[in-house]
């Protein structure tokens, strides 16, 4: 087959998941694009009229009495939750992931499939379920208060539903698996001799910790925190369901204009900035990764 | 090697073993509460009153979730068939037939649903229905299975392109070499080959249709609800075990799936 067939051929067999990818995903990612450079309608949709206002909106605000410009503070600390709540989401996970995906590879191989697939139930068990399971244990009247009092520890139940502490061990619980799966792919891969190595050289296990296992398992661990940082930024239902309506995260907060703020370009400004953090992030994950390669 | 004793094991670290064993435990606790309580015959979801399965027969005689259970169910179907069909085809075009120009880009594309935030496309996607809509009149089902569709492709692309990548290419060269139509060699040997990874792909898509919550929310019209969004729904009211046996119901059926993809994907070792 030549060349050009051979693209041709791709091409033709890809086309009709290309057609719907186009139409349900790539496709409203354009219009968000298009209606964030769009005047704000009336009540709710755009006007046809370029306008810089979307993208104003995302930063600063103007005074409706006299027009003055300050910083939209309230913007300011949804951005900074939302930055906030995921850092720490990716630390919490890799602080619980690491040991669990080590754990995991140094199984012997028959119960090794075991230990993954216990890991690979919550990864496929759908969200909202996980979200209202701890929901359930940290309301008030919830398994871990009751446990609490009962070990006389506290004698009222502490609130931790609807903060963003409940958001934060939420997004821990739900994310969890995506931090483990790929370190284990990376500890997987690992070879033991070179600790047994690093042993006959006199290394501490906290030096062969740092200097031998960290270093070759880097691009596991950068694609974790990618995988957890993520859909963490992103994040819907769980700071929905568990932080309340007080405690936004940008997710909400792009809902919030495209439906009672009836700002939708100011939404749509708010989602491209989504858009870009993710694709930067993805971006330094191609950088480290390759460099990591030893292809070059 | 395996009986060789060392003075201690080089693959432990100190703590890791206590900390993983802590991570599944907070893994699974939460969820096995959520499933006792299902079963509680209190109506409260977190004061034990008694085994019972009342909330499995309100949550069973509840037309809305009757509902809800039928089109989520449809929904997943269509979209496991759609996107399990049009990803064997875009993996049949993209694995083993050698590098092509603007292959990244279709790569891009597939796999846009898994780095793209949902709740960007969810936002989105009521524009451009809501004008098809005005456009056309119909306001069935259909959109959501689009959006779902699209949405499971990378699901069920990935283990199909695998499986594929795994395939020696020997026996369809045979089958040509015995003047088979390209055709013939698709349906009876590259097909027959391929259908583990196929499954594989389907039952993973089927799981992420029928787990959809946020795009759903958003698309979906007045009385469209599926499972999870009724759930989303009744998790702002006063809760009841019933949710839990919704829940529980659910997560029997992924655990089903899984353990049936395990076995489908393990037999190719």
């Amino acid at each position: 087959m030549s060349g050009r067939s051979k693209g041709a051929t791709g091409w033709l067999l890809s086309a009709p998941a290309l057609i719907l990818l186009v139409l349900a995903a790539s496709g409203p990612l354009l219009i968000v694009a298009v209606y964030s450079v769009l005047e704000k309608g009336d009540y709710s949709g755009v006007r046809w009229i370029l306008s810089g206002d979307g993208w104003f909106n995302v930063l600063f605000q103007r005074d409706i009495f006299d027009q003055t410009v300050g910083l939209a503070d309230a913007n300011l600390s949804i951005f900074w939750r939302s930055v906030k709540l995921s850092i720490a989401t990716t630390i919490i996970t890799f602080a619980f992931g690491l040991p669990t995906a080590w754990f995991i590879a140094t199984r012997p191989a028959k119960s090794r499939a075991i230990w993954l697939f216990l890991i690979t139930i919550p990864f496929w068990t759908n969200l909202l379920i996980r979200t209202f399971a701890i929901m359930e244990v940290i309301r008030n009247q919830g398994l871990l208060n009751t446990f609490l009092i009962w070990t006389g520890a506290i004698s009222e139940p502490i609130q931790i539903l609807y903060t963003d502490t409940a958001v934060l061990i939420g997004m821990a619980y739900v994310y969890l698996p995506l931090m483990v799966l790929p370190l284990y792919a990376a500890i997987d891969r690992f070879d033991f001799r070179l600790i047994e190595a690093g042993y006959d050289l006199y290394a501490s296990r906290w030096q062969v910790l740092r200097g031998v296992i960290l270093p070759i398992i880097r691009p596991g661990i950068v694609a974790g925190s990618i995988l957890v940082f993520i859909p963490s930024l992103g994040a819907y239902v769980t700071p929905r369901v568990l932080g309340g309506g007080k405690n936004m995260m940008i997710g909400n907060f792009i809902e919030l204009q495209f439906g009672q703020g009836q700002n939708w370009p100011l939404g749509a400004a708010l989602s491209t900035v989504l858009l870009l953090i993710v694709l930067g992030s993805l971006l330094v994950y191609t950088r480290v990764t390759s460099k990591d390669d030893p292809r070059g | 090697m395996a009986d060789k004793k060392r003075a201690f094991d080089v693959t432990t670290l100190p703590g890791f073993t206590a900390i993983a064993i802590m991570a599944f435990v907070l893994l699974y606790a939460p969820i096995i509460t959520l499933v006792i309580y299902s079963f509680n015959g209190g109506n409260s979801v977190s004061q034990w009153g008694g085994f019972s399965l009342q909330w499995y027969v309100v949550a069973w005689n509840n037309e809305a979730v009757q509902d809800a259970t039928a089109r989520s169910l449809i929904i997943a179907v269509w979209a496991a068939v759609i996107s399990t069909t049009v990803a064997t085809m875009a993996a049949l075009g993209t694995t083993r037939r050698g590098r092509f120009k603007g292959q990244t880009v279709i790569y891009v594309i597939i796999n846009q649903p898994l780095m793209v935030p949902e709740i960007v496309t969810a936002v989105a996607l009521p524009i451009f229905f809501s004008s098809v809509k005005v456009a056309t009149g119909y306001s069935g089902l259909g959109y959501l299975i689009l959006a779902h569709s699209a949405f499971c492709i990378p699901f069920a692309y990935l283990p199909i392109k695998a499986r594929l990548e795994g395939m020696d290419t020997t026996m369809e060269t045979a089958a040509a070499d015995l003047y088979a139509t390209p055709w013939q060699t698709f349906r009876y040997v590259t097909l027959p080959l391929l259908l583990p990874g196929v499954i594989a792909g389907a039952m993973l898509a089927f799981i992420i249709s029928l787990d959809n919550v946020i795009i759903t929310e958003f698309v979906k019209s007045a009385g469209q609800d599926t499972l999870p969004t009724y759930m989303l729904g009744q998790l702002r009211r006063a809760l009841t075990p019933e949710v839990n046996a919704i829940s529980t119901a659910l997560l029997a059926l992924t655990v089903l799936i899984l353990t049936v993809f395990f076995f489908v994907t393990k037999k190719r070792d």
